[in-house]
């Protein structure tokens, strides 16, 4: 017998799925899923706090009034009366957003990939936060971009690396950002960068993508205005009702202006024709009562409050020396950086020995780094589980100290 | 007959044992045997097994707990016949460490090596003597856990100052790591099934990438496999025989797959073996079995045949 592959169409696929291959993180976070794991892994929104009976109203009124309506295709730009409602939800946080310049997308994950199908050639140069939220850079990587990695600090996107970039002749496509309480790190852009940022990006005619998943849950200080605000004509807003309604209904939306909503709607369209009618229907109807979604929103946000207090709490009292991490005041994650030596992927085998899962840092970078990096999302546990969690990892990252001092004497 | 399926539980190859039970099953059903999987992960074994009362266990469990004569030890409680190797040669054969040691009285060809134990550097000092294992085994040289499967925890070593991260790295995964000499050569997997038990064709492996890691195994396409093994006649033959002394030297029964390089002057090197092999479309005995010609539903009829064998005793 000839030399054969497992897959006989191997020399057929696309140059672009050569990134996408089998992970051992994957196997491992097949055993965290089991029960008694206390998993700071996922980013999972704590659904169960929505009301059921809320739910099984909408939807009963969804059928009633829009019976075959909802059950049926409708346009690739999305339902107009839940642009209209999406505007409303927008406006809460201070942004204006006409409905015809809003674009209904399969959740937010699928405005990230519209977006890179209508900007990214291979080979282009984009700009990213590092680290980065995930589901963009392989959203974005299918695309084939080469990456301009702008690191952060307590106060996020560290501008003035991006201006030496660009001084230095960089033109990447566009600057990707998350810059409330962002995925992964939970910082947020400080108001100053932030008007730094809209300025350099106008300047040099590149555009801002404003990632903003977290806005509404803001449990400590003032919000800050958006970007899309600071700058209307520059910035491709995207947001969700993932986070604040359910990642179920697969609801997100791009804000943009016009010439760009365009060529999202054909790349909408040419992906999957239109969006589910029936969930939109469903979130439009939700917010459309707006003193129930506020209080739910209030009731979540207080929830999530307390779990991060639990979890710096927790970290605080059970994590070594050398351990840094951030504090953020909303979403859903804390990011923590260990001292050099930590090989977080290689002790994600032990931890989940220990019963705690967590998210390794290398994820969120396209190059690789971050290997002494971890993500730990508060939004899912009970404050005891992350208690419990928390004190597990400690004593790992205890364990792991010693075990270095050993190998080092 | 009705023969339970143990696949699944809860290491990190339990989709991998999913996918190897799914196929054992629908093999046995094949055979026209009633054919049940359980999956410990999920539910009680030990309560499942008494229920059910099987003629014949069929492991399909790989990893820790599937390899390490866990499963075989609740099995000869409940006094049920299963396939595959007596827990206490298990424990020896997933041990690498107590394996290599084996093999190597045995007179069977193993790389060099040097064991580093969690125990020894916390509690003894060890770190002061990672020198040694350098000197023992040279550079490059493969780290990995010593108990723990599908390239897990394994890194190549080409500077000495790289080592300490690569042993944290594989305890990780395990309390003890085995430093081992990298023999460079042809990457070959050789089954062995039945009783006596007959060595089946090898399979030589080309990962794309350069090295056989996780993702090279279980990412379809991204390896190449040659089998029967592009190997000379003599090499082939010194690799069958060093199959088959593995296999005596570590009182193996059932199935077994010896994984081993053959260096440029065709001298083979046995790396370890596997109690429960991998049964998925992806997976090497297949392969070898389906290059002697023997389809999957007769390959794990040997297995339940040899297994059955011992019932009589």
């Amino acid at each position: 017998m000839a030399g054969f592959s497992i897959d006989r169409f191997v020399d057929l696929y696309a140059h672009r799925t050569s990134g996408m291959s089998a992970s051992e993180v994957r196997a491992l976070f097949a055993v965290a899923s089991r029960p008694e794991v206390v998993s700071l892994a996922g980013g999972m929104p704590f659904v169960q706090a929505l009301p059921t009976d809320d739910v099984l109203d909408v939807v009963r009124e969804v059928l009633d009034e829009h019976g075959s309506a909802a059950l049926q295709y409708g346009g690739g730009q999305g339902d107009p009366g839940l642009r209209e409602q999406l505007a409303r939800l927008m406006a809460a946080e201070g942004i204006e957003g006409d409905p015809d310049d809003i674009v209904i997308t399969t959740g937010a994950q699928q405005a990230l990939d519209l977006i890179g199908k209508i900007f990214i050639d291979p080979g282009d140069l984009i700009a990213v936060e590092a680290p980065a939220y995930v589901g963009a850079l392989t959203a974005f990587g299918a695309y084939e971009p080469r990456y301009l990695q702008v690191e952060i600090d307590g106060d996020g996107m560290l501008v003035d690396q991006l201006e030496q970039a660009l001084v230095r002749g960089e033109r990447p496509k566009f600057v990707y950002t998350c810059p409330n309480f962002g995925n992964p790190s939970g910082v947020t852009l400080s108001y100053d960068r932030r008007q730094h940022l809209v300025s350099l990006c106008r300047e040099t005619g590149i555009p801002i993508i404003e990632d903003n998943p977290y806005g509404l849950l803001l449990f400590e200080g003032e919000p800050l205005p958006s970007l899309r605000t600071l700058d209307p004509d520059n910035v491709i807003y995207l947001g969700t009702v993932s986070k604040v309604f359910s990642p179920g209904v697969r609801v997100g939306w791009a804000l943009a202006e016009q010439s760009v909503v365009q060529r999202l709607v054909l790349a909408k369209e040419a992906a999957d024709l239109c969006g589910s009618s029936f969930t939109m229907l469903v979130t439009e109807r939700y917010f459309a009562d707006e003193e129930r979604w506020r209080s739910n929103l209030a009731s979540l946000v207080e929830t999530y409050r307390s779990r991060c207090h639990a979890m710096l709490e927790a970290i605080d009292e059970h994590f070594p020396d050398g351990a840094m991490w951030t504090r953020p005041a909303g979403g859903f994650y804390v990011w923590v950086t260990l001292p050099e030596w930590f090989d977080t992927r290689a002790m994600l085998a032990a931890a989940v020995e220990r019963r705690v899962a967590y998210v390794p840092g290398t994820a969120f970078y396209p190059d690789g780094r971050g290997g002494n990096q971890m993500r730990l999302a508060f939004c899912y546990p009970s404050e005891d589980r992350i208690r419990e969690g928390i004190s597990r990892l400690g004593g790992l990252l205890e364990d792991e100290q010693d075990l270095y001092r050993s190998l080092h004497p | 007959m009705n023969v339970a399926v143990l696949a699944g539980g809860r290491t990190p190859e339990r989709d991998v044992s999913l996918r190897s039970g799914h196929r054992v099953q629908a093999a046995l059903q094949e055979l026209g045997h009633t054919a049940e999987a359980i999956d410990p992960g999920e539910t009680s074994l030990a309560e499942a097994l008494q229920e059910r009362a099987p003629d014949l266990c069929y492991l399909a469990m790989h990893g820790k707990e599937g390899e390490d004569g866990t499963v075989q030890r609740l099995l000869d409680l409940l006094d049920l016949v299963y396939t595959g190797t007596s827990a206490f040669d298990c424990e020896v054969a997933f041990d690498k460490l107590l394996a290599k040691e084996a093999l190597s009285r045995a007179g069977v060809p193993t790389p060099a090596w040097a064991p580093i134990e969690d125990a020894a550097l916390r509690d003894l000092g060890a770190g002061a003597a990672l020198g040694r294992a350098v000197d023992r085994v040279g550079l490059p040289c493969i780290v990995k856990p010593s108990r723990s499967g599908s390239a897990l925890g394994v890194s190549t070593v080409a500077r000495e100052s790289d080592l300490p991260a690569a042993v944290m790295a594989a305890l990780s995964f395990s309390g003890g790591v085995v430093v081992e000499s990298a023999i460079a050569g042809a990457e070959i997997a050789i089954g062995v099934v039945g009783t006596p038990g007959e060595v089946l064709p090898a399979v030589e492996i080309v990962p794309k990438g350069g090295t056989y890691d996780y993702a090279a195994r279980y990412t379809a396409g991204a390896t190449e496999y040659f089998a029967p093994a592009r190997l000379s006649e003599n090499a082939a033959a010194a690799c069958t025989d060093a199959a088959a002394a593995a296999w005596e030297a570590l009182r193996l029964r059932d199935v077994t797959r010896v994984d081993m390089i053959v260096d440029a002057a065709g001298n083979p090197w046995v790396l370890e073996v596997n109690v429960s092999p991998g049964m998925t479309e992806t997976s090497l005995l297949p392969m070898g079995a389906s290059a002697a010609g023997m389809g999957l539903p007769q390959l794990c009829d040997v297995v339940m045949q040899s297994a059955l064998s011992r019932r009589a005793r």
